[in-house]
């Protein structure tokens, strides 16, 4: 689609995580969200006079599993380092981070659409860092006061920040990153994703790069900040891209000449805008953190993370197809959906034999419902055993698709069995002698679908169909139509 | 001999044998302090009541024949730069000058379970930046031998009390010397041990890398007793290092025999008093008299470690003093003052056209960062923060701390080698005696040269030990250095030991009017 413009789009990502640790990562505080202010502190991440962090193992452990699910390298030495400047919710006036040997780097993220909008690849991660989050700010600028109020319940949190290579070039494809990613992250527990509660954070760098008469061109590269949701990051790529290539167009400004600037995304407006940097951020005089010590990490240990990983979405999507002969599609849509979808996906599978009529209900009856009701699965009211019981009764013809869906959407509402249901319905197989005989009842009163059929013209059956249906509603319309055929033929 | 002049370990004895009480010791001592600290100034801040109460404690355990502690009721001080919960730590600081610590330091706390009362915080140059207690914000601290004469520093209230008889230990802490150097001018026993001994939780940071807490004392035996009651693996460090502390108390009255010792060539150089010299040759006569071997051993590296030492501390205090910065306690300037500063400053720029003034106006957030920190923290801090900033910025980093590093690793190198041919290295603490107050003031430099032969410890991370060896014609201490391997803490205090059963300077107090 990006062959259309005038230049080529280069995104790269990074994403904060917050790592589902119960404490923070240099004291013993709870990590939970939306308790009262500067009620989860002490004098650790208070940075009260002589108070000194010790490092949560938890952290970094799940910083490993991370690590390891991207193909990132885990380097056997890794050292803690103070990143300086000045904000009110970072009271100690430094950030615990990671600087010169982040404790994993270079790995690779697979993303594929199956709409086909853009090609599969693998975006290159550069690294993954384990970071200390800073409290959060509140500007009450109510009553014509500029009261600033800071909660100091967040400062500590352990964060993962994964910086990917600029190797995404289209809004698309940053989305499916970030969604592969948190599928990824959601996958291996390390971290609940929730963007409302910031517990995933986006940046994205953005530039152009535009073929000249001179040769190729690259503009200033643009931060965007304050983006909510991944359709608000595939908007402002949307929105930043054909802005950057106006504003080259007007003054011809290109990488190196004109800094990198940092913008944010209104979603109101649906427009970026300039943001007003930090004061005296340019130099974060990071310095080795002398109140820690460096992290050695064994082979032994890396070899034990990589073997307790569960299986990743992708291998997942490789497996049910292979196993099941569903469609790439399918395989996305059900693996996309989590774990516990797969699992029961697999159940039904295991019970009906029959991996695309299993995906087909899921896809379109389960997720369905789980969506108009705001669900998650494990709250879906219909077991895989009932869905199966429904499944083999289409399966054995006792019952059409048609007529099962309307089971499927009373089932929904009773823990009837699908037997006593059915029954409840009416419905009951119709033996072959009664579908015979109405079909030569409804064939000698319509010569004219007759005619049609002997001349060919197959569609005229649907009228039967019909027909056998408001007198008998259990007909199979499949088995009708393919006995009216054969005795056309026969006649 | 009255109770002021004992010994801790003498005082232990007569508490444990009943002939005295610990309430009646930590009077004696308070009374002392009462008498003789309107002159010397040791004390910021005197806890007479917490003090009496944690000695009838004591009292009432021992007598009931309950477990005692192994400082028994003896009044310890502290150093102002140690968390005391629910008393007032300044760090000699107009910065904290009101703050109220809701947590024990590990020190303080290990202090208190082993019973050791808590008479006062002392004196200190401000944050621990300084070699003479001259840059205390909030008093003014003299040497008990001459009251004219600094203590020297930073622990200068932690020796100065000890000297003083107003405490029979103390704690100090040594970044580049501030230990060793106040003992050496104040006539004490004072011990850095090996970085990662003692916890520093608790302990407010000037550089990380380099603090270490440590006791003070008249005799080893006793610096001896107070180390083994301090000492030790800390969870909530992870700095500390995690070993075994030896009894130091049982182990420091065992001589050492095979003792070997090395005089550095470096310490004996330029710059060194002649008398100050004289008096340590005797001091090291002393010890071959007792049977230890004399030779010479080299630190070619010495020679850098001022300037080491002056990029790496000032860097880490930069980043360490960051948090005062008036937003979540401390100091915090006027602030209505100072929006109505803003407002006229806003109103100059804008009468005058001068558009420059305005965008580069400070926000009231940034006036607030600036303007409390300039009332908070005094020149010497200040002058610190500068250098620290400076050496880590962009551009300078590998230049200075990254060069410093290095430098740092080979100090450490030429420690080791030093200590495959000998036990012990012995010289000089310091290159004189205690200069009159006011001598260096202006001269910052010649002051961070007192810390010529004490600062290597501090960067290779061993441990030293100051102890008294004599006297100058003016009547002066002369502290007598011995430096040990890493851990080597009872080496240090055996051969310490040694020499003050051969000897008496330790024994002599000054005499306050």
């Amino acid at each position: 689609m990006s062959e259309s413009l005038p230049y080529k789009i280069v995104i790269g990502l990074e994403v904060h995580v917050q790592l589902a640790t119960k404490t923070k990562l240099f004291c013993r505080c709870s990590t939970e969200y939306g308790n009262a202010p500067n009620t989860q502190t002490c004098p650790v991440c208070l940075a009260m006079p002589g108070a000194m962090p010790v490092m949560n193992r938890e952290a970094f452990q799940l910083g490993m599993r991370t690590a390891c699910a991207l193909d990132l390298q885990i380097p056997l030495f890794t050292k803690w380092d103070r990143k300086n400047y000045y904000y009110p919710d970072l009271p100690k006036g430094y950030q615990i981070s990671q600087f010169d040997l982040p404790m994993s780097e270079k790995g690779t993220l697979y993303i594929s659409d199956p709409k086909g909008r853009f090609e599969p690849k693998d975006v290159g991660i550069i690294r993954a860092h384990l970071e200390e989050d800073a409290g959060k700010s509140m500007h009450d600028e109510a009553n014509g006061k500029a009261d600033s109020r800071i909660d100091l319940n967040r400062c500590g949190t352990p964060l993962l920040e994964i910086v990917s290579e600029p190797d995404m070039s289209s809004p698309e494809e940053a989305k499916a990153y970030l969604e592969e990613l948190k599928l990824i992250l959601s996958y291996l527990g390390v971290s609940d994703c929730n963007m409302q509660e910031g517990s995933l954070r986006v940046d994205a760098n953005i530039n152009l790069h535009i073929e000249t008469k001179n040769g190729k061109i690259a503009t200033p590269i643009v931060e965007i900040k304050n983006m909510n949701s991944f359709r608000a990051v595939e908007r402002a790529l949307h929105y930043e891209a054909p802005r950057q290539y106006d504003i080259w167009q007007e003054t011809g400004g290109v990488i190196g000449e004109i800094s990198k600037e940092t913008r944010g995304w209104d979603d109101s407006a649906q427009v970026t805008r300039a943001q007003r940097e930090k004061e005296d951020m340019s130099d974060y005089r990071y310095f080795p953190e002398p109140d820690l010590a460096p992290v050695t990490v064994t082979e032994a240990q890396i070899a034990e993370v990589k073997a307790s990983l569960s299986e990743l979405p992708q291998q997942i999507r490789k497996r049910l197809q292979a196993d099941y002969k569903i469609s790439e599609y399918d395989a996305e849509v059900i693996v996309n959906q989590g774990q516990a979808t797969v699992d029961y996906y697999e159940a039904l599978v295991s019970k009906v034999n029959d991996g695309k009529l299993a995906a087909n209900w899921i896809t379109q009856g389960v997720l369905r419902i789980l969506k108009e009701q705001q669900i998650e699965i494990d709250a879906f009211p219909i077991t895989t055993d009932r869905l199966a019981d429904l499944l083999s009764a289409v399966q054995n013809k006792e019952i059409d698709t048609t007529r099962a869906k309307d089971v499927f959407e009373k089932l929904l509402e009773s823990e009837t069995s699908v037997a006593d249901m059915m029954k409840e319905m009416g419905i009951e197989k119709v033996d072959d002698s009664a579908i015979d005989s109405l079909c030569r009842e409804l064939l000698e009163a319509n010569p004219k679908v007759v005619a049609d059929l002997k001349a060919g013209k197959q569609q005229a059956v649907g009228s039967l169909i019909g027909q056998a249906k408001k007198k008998n509603p259990n007909i199979d319309p499949g088995s009708f139509r393919k006995l009216c055929l054969e005795i056309v033929q026969s006649m | 001999m009255s109770l002021i002049q004992l010994t801790a370990t003498d005082l232990l004895k007569k508490l444990s044998a009943g002939e005295v009480t610990s309430v009646e010791v930590t009077q004696a001592f308070l009374d002392q302090i009462e008498s003789a600290d309107k002159q010397v100034g040791a004390f910021l801040s005197v806890t007479k009541d917490s003090a009496l109460e944690q000695a009838a404690d004591v009292d009432s355990r021992r007598k009931a024949g309950k477990p005692v502690g192994l400082l028994g009721g003896v009044p310890v001080a502290i150093k102002d730069l140690l968390c005391t919960k629910g008393q007032v730590t300044t760090c000699a600081s107009k910065m904290l000058e009101n703050f109220i610590p809701p947590y024990d330091a590990t020190v303080v706390r290990k202090i208190r379970e082993a019973d050791g009362v808590l008479i006062g915080k002392t004196n200190m140059d401000e944050f621990a930046m300084g070699g003479s207690t001259e840059n205390s914000a909030l008093g003014k601290t003299s040497n008990p031998w001459n009251l004219d004469c600094v203590p020297g520093g930073s622990s200068g209230g932690a020796a100065a009390c000890v000297a003083a008889s107003m405490a029979p230990l103390s704690i100090g802490t040594d970044t580049g010397g501030s230990i060793r150097q106040p003992a050496g001018f104040c006539g004490v026993t004072g011990l850095k041990p090996t970085y990662g001994r003692v916890s520093r939780f608790g302990l407010i940071a000037f550089a990380s890398s380099l603090d270490q807490i440590g006791p003070m004392a008249r005799t080893a035996e006793d610096a001896a007793l107070l180390l083994e009651a301090i000492s030790g693996h800390d969870p909530m460090d992870s700095t500390s290092a995690n070993v075994a502390s030896p009894q130091f108390s049982q182990t420091v009255g065992k001589p050492l025999e095979g003792l070997r010792i090395g005089l550095v060539k470096e310490h004996f150089g330029d710059g060194l008093d002649s008398e100050v010299e004289a008096t340590v040759r005797e001091a090291v006569k002393v010890y071959q008299s007792l049977g230890a071997t004399i030779s010479d051993v080299s630190l070619p590296h010495n020679k850098y470690a001022i300037a080491t030492y002056y990029i790496i501390a000032p860097s880490e205090a930069s980043s360490n003093l960051a948090r005062y910065d008036g937003v979540h306690y401390g100091h915090r300037c006027d602030e209505k003052q100072m929006i109505e500063q803003l407002a006229a400053e806003k109103k100059a720029f804008e009468e005058s056209g001068d558009e420059e003034g305005l965008r580069n106006m400070d926000t009231s957030l940034v006036r607030m960062y600036r303007q409390s920190r300039a009332e908070g923290l005094g020149p010497e801090v200040k002058r610190r923060i500068m250098l620290g900033t400076y050496t880590l910025s962009a551009g300078y980093y590998d230049a200075y701390y990254l060069k410093a590093l290095k430098v740092r690793r080979l100090i450490r190198q030429d420690y080791d080698t030093a200590f495959k041919e000998v036990d012990l290295i012995v010289g000089p603490t310091t290159p004189s005696t205690a200069f009159k107050t006011g001598a260096k003031t202006d001269d910052p430099l010649s002051m961070y040269l007192e810390d010529l032969y004490t600062v290597s410890a501090n960067l290779a991370g061993v441990g030293g030990i100051s102890i008294p060896c004599g006297f100058s014609t003016t009547g002066m201490p002369i502290g007598l250095q011995l430096q040990a391997p890493p851990l080597a803490e009872e080496k240090l205090l055996q051969a310490s030991h040694m020499f003050q059963q051969a000897t008496d300077w330790h024994t002599r107090r000054p005499e306050l009017s």
